[in-house]
């Protein structure tokens, strides 16, 4: 729609706070990191070594081309289910949406195991598909099912059933009317998953370093190599400044696309749009798209529960009653209750810090749109697209003054912020945008005060958009390792690096499979209970 | 400052607490190689007082760097001279990279344990290895270099035939410890019978034993061609607390943190004097003759040789 609305429907109050807190949030703990530590590398031989070295362009090419592959296929597989989350009910939803969430969190080293031993030497597949590509893609999709079903499916269970069903009376097919009538609606949040999962497909660390084998390395896996085995920080930056600059290309095009596209629409209460399945042929594309989603996803998933059972040469709860103390023969690090609680504790920080910054964020890139409101987008999710070697090592050298936190274990929850930012961002952008701005200037022209008419239309809505936000805020903290072990922190173990370092033991891999478990359990609750607060009185949005 | 793997029981450190009224707050900072390269960028406003775990493989790069204020515990004297390799920091404790093999599944292919490096290269073994990657992983590393130190670069048959005659032999190459030793490893569902590991790995799984401790290990340990790794602890310069930092290294050598170190990292102490548990001594392998390479010259190398393996074996 067109730039310059009259004043009176622009919303809402606190303006300079809109840009102003996210820009220091930002400039502080991500901008001036990246700046000192790339500074300190950059170096014309470093280019050149890049440029020259047929390997690490092979690398780049790798790099792009899987990412992409990972995020059609993910788009696509995704999809039906995103459009059954949302146009129906059926027994369960709630449990399954969090359910879903589940792969998202899991470490790469835990997602890893539970892959080789389904498709790795002597798999229960029967197939061998270790250092492999389809194992890495696999992965991918497996990891951001999630990411699609809930973004896509957050608008589309928004959208309005009478527009289909209006296509249809006038005579359109089923395909028709989806190809000339949602998909065009559904735009900016496919575009907003597809971002995400290229970016975290991108910048794949753990995921291609296991299922890859050696043969297979991304920019992010080159990064890490230069920087923590060769400190060869001419080499990394030059890597470093490749992905960003390709990152950055990414979104730039994405946020003009955004723009430009996006249609004004009536979002509908969820209650409206989505009803129980009717007559056999809904009922089993419903069955048929749940059950093959959850066999897909479920799969990797069980074999974690498996081998957490398997003990002493049989089945018992041995590996979790093991985990219950510190102490004991050989010591144990931690309790599952001390990690737990430092998880959780984690979580909620990196939580209120993502959902603080992203609505805020989110509002500038929403309503302002001009060049400034573009830039701040791609910046906001340049996170996303930065190796966490390279964040880590820029907090050593940026963040010992005006107050050194280097060592302060504030540090943990920033980073997860970091990346759970472009989530609450992506997830609450579209439907700030989709909110009709008719229905705003009506509120204003009946005499309601731009304040009021923010807090009665576009509040409500944007609150639950947040609220999915905050799920995944809270689900990627819950999950992060690879930042979190960079970092140089107080010694107060997540449940993801007590998994890590459970595995680093001979031994203890059954405590490492427990340890997921409660990991898995422990994500599911906690999205559950999140998306349980209801805003507003306008019905489930 | 340390690494991911240290482990230290919570009654040694209050022991310290105790003695000296010092409190130890522990600073974690990724795997060995991300701590040391943590440890040089900021080495003008260090993060902590004393750095522990820097190995043989990143020892040079660190004390090049001038990250310690130099000091070795006098209790040092007593610890074998192989173990001082720099007197800028104090060895505390060593373990020894070595082949792991599966009785069973070695028993089942119908050979016996290879008794030495060189056997690997036999077509009796095709097939039944499983390494991992240098540039990614630590113990691979370690194992490159113990073939370096044992076919050496001047010798008729050089580490680069037997890592040629290997990659012809079908070794398999896992990205990282874990993936080899739990999903490639014939012991853990995997397919083969051989894996590079550590000595310490069959206590380990005793230790660790899921439910009843087994009466016999299921695998064994290859003595030839271990590759040694000292860990050193060391006095970060730029400290302003020297006094308590030295007592610190002095107390990690000391017999108290000495004897905690065997069961909780899997490694052998320093000191001479401390008494090391029987169900780590009775499974531990100790090699006949371990290897081991100058820091000085892995610091120059590293990069071409792994660059060089890369060629060799992935290419």
């Amino acid at each position: 729609m067109d730039a310059a609305r009259p004043a009176l429907t622009r919303p809402p109050p606190l303006a300079g706070l809109r840009v102003l807190v996210p820009a220091v949030f930002l400039g502080w703990f991500f901008v001036y990191p990246l700046a000192r530590i790339l500074g300190r590398g950059m170096s014309a031989d470093g280019f050149r070594e890049v440029l020259t070295d047929t390997g690490l362009l092979e690398v780049a090419w790798f790099t792009v081309w899987q990412a992409a592959v990972s995020t059609t296929l993910t788009m696509v597989l995704a999809l039906p289910a995103a459009y059954v989350f949302a146009r129906f009910e059926f027994p369960g939803k709630a449990a399954a949406r969090a359910l879903l969430t589940v792969p998202f969190v899991l470490p790469t080293v835990v997602v890893g195991s539970a892959f080789l031993a389904l498709a790795g030497p002597g798999g229960a597949l029967g197939v061998r598909w270790d250092e492999s590509v389809g194992l890495i893609l696999a992965a991918h999709v497996f990891y951001n099912f999630a990411v699609v079903v809930r973004t896509v499916g957050g608008l589309w269970s928004h959208l309005d059933p009478r527009l289909v069903a209006a296509a249809r009376v006038l005579g359109a097919s089923p395909w028709q009317a989806f190809r000339r009538v949602t998909l065009p609606l559904l735009r900016p949040a496919l575009a907003a998953a597809g971002s995400i999962v290229f970016l975290f497909s991108f910048t794949s660390f753990g995921v291609v370093l296991i299922l890859g084998g050696a043969r297979f390395a991304t920019l992010e896996v080159e990064i890490y190599r230069q920087t923590t085995s060769f400190l060869d920080l001419g080499v990394a930056a030059a890597l470093a400044v490749l992905q960003l600059a390709g990152v950055t290309a990414i979104l730039l095009a994405y946020s003009r696309y955004q723009e430009r596209r996006t249609v004004e629409q009536t979002l509908r209460p969820v209650a409206e749009a989505a009803r129980r399945p009717r007559g056999w042929r809904e009922r089993l594309l419903v069955a048929g798209v749940l059950g093959s989603s959850a066999v897909a996803l479920g799969a990797p998933l069980l074999v974690l529960v498996e081998r957490s059972l398997r003990f002493g040469g049989g089945y018992g709860l041995g590996n979790y009653r093991a985990l219950g103390s510190r102490g004991g023969r050989g010591g144990l690090f931690t309790s599952a209750t001390e990690a737990i609680g430092n998880s959780l504790g984690f979580a909620a920080v990196a939580t209120v810090l993502a959902v603080v910054v992203g609505m805020l964020a989110a509002s500038v890139v929403a309503y302002r749109r001009d060049r400034v409101s573009r830039w701040f987008d791609a910046l906001l999710m340049l996170p996303l697209g930065t190796s966490a070697v390279t964040i880590g090592f820029g907090f050593l050298l940026a963040l010992g003054w005006p107050v050194d936190l280097r060592t302060s274990w504030i540090l943990v929850p920033i980073a997860h912020s970091l990346v759970a930012i472009p989530f609450v961002v992506r997830t609450v952008v579209p439907v700030m945008r989709s909110v009709r701005a008719r229905l705003r200037e009506a509120a204003a022209v009946l005499g309601a005060p731009p304040g009021q008419v923010w807090r009665e239309i576009d509040l409500p809505m944007i609150a639950r958009a947040g609220l999915v936000g905050a799920g995944f805020a809270f689900a990627i903290s819950l999950g992060e390792f690879g930042a979190t072990s960079f970092i140089a922190r107080p010694d107060r173990p997540t449940l993801p690096i007590a998994i890590f370092r459970f595995l680093g033991l001979p031994g203890r891999f059954g405590q490492a499979m427990a340890m997921s478990v409660i990991l898995m359990v422990v994500t599911a609750a906690a999205v559950l209970l999140i998306e349980r607060f209801r805003v507003g009185h306008v019905g489930e949005f | 400052m340390t690494h991911e793997s240290f482990l230290v029981s919570d009654d040694v450190l209050a022991a310290f607490t105790s003695e000296t009224g010092v409190e130890v707050e522990i600073l974690r900072a990724g795997d060995a190689g991300a701590m040391v390269n943590q440890a040089i960028l900021t080495k003008d406003a260090p993060l902590a007082d004393v750095l522990f775990g820097v190995d043989t493989t990143f020892l040079s790069r660190a004390v090049e760097a001038g990250i310690f204020d130099p000091y070795e515990s006098p209790a040092a004297s007593a610890v074998p001279a192989d173990l001082r390799l720099d007197p800028a920091v104090t060895p505390i404790d060593f373990g020894d990279v070595c082949l792991n093999y599966d009785r069973a599944a070695l028993e089942a292919a119908g050979v016996p344990p290879p008794a030495a490096l060189r056997d690997l290269t036999d077509p009796a073994y095709r097939g039944l290895l499983v390494v991992e990657n240098p540039a990614t992983s630590s113990p691979g590393l370690a194992f490159l270099l113990a073939t370096i130190a044992t076919f050496p670069e001047d010798a008729g048959y050089t580490w680069r035939d037997f890592w040629t005659e290997l990659a012809a032999n079908d070794v398999a190459v896992a990205s990282g410890w874990e993936e080899a030793y739990y999903s490639t490893f014939s012991f853990s569902g995997g397919d083969r019978p051989l894996v590079v590991s550590y000595a310490s790995s069959p206590p380990a799984e005793i230790v660790f034993a899921e439910g009843e401790p087994p009466a016999e290990v299921s695998t064994g340990v290859v003595t030839d061609g271990c590759f040694r790794q000292v860990e050193f602890a060391g006095v970060l310069a730029g400290t302003d607390r020297r006094d308590d930092a030295r007592a610190l290294v002095d107390f990690m050598l000391g017999l108290e943190f000495q004897e905690d170190v065997p069961l909780n990292m899997f490694v052998f102490p320093a000191n001479p004097e401390a008494a090391i548990p029987d169900v780590f001594l009775d499974h531990t392998a100790i090699p006949t003759r371990p290897v081991t390479v100058d820091p000085a010259a892995i610091e120059t190398n590293r990069e071409q040789w792994i660059e060089t393996w890369t060629q060799l074996v992935l290419r």
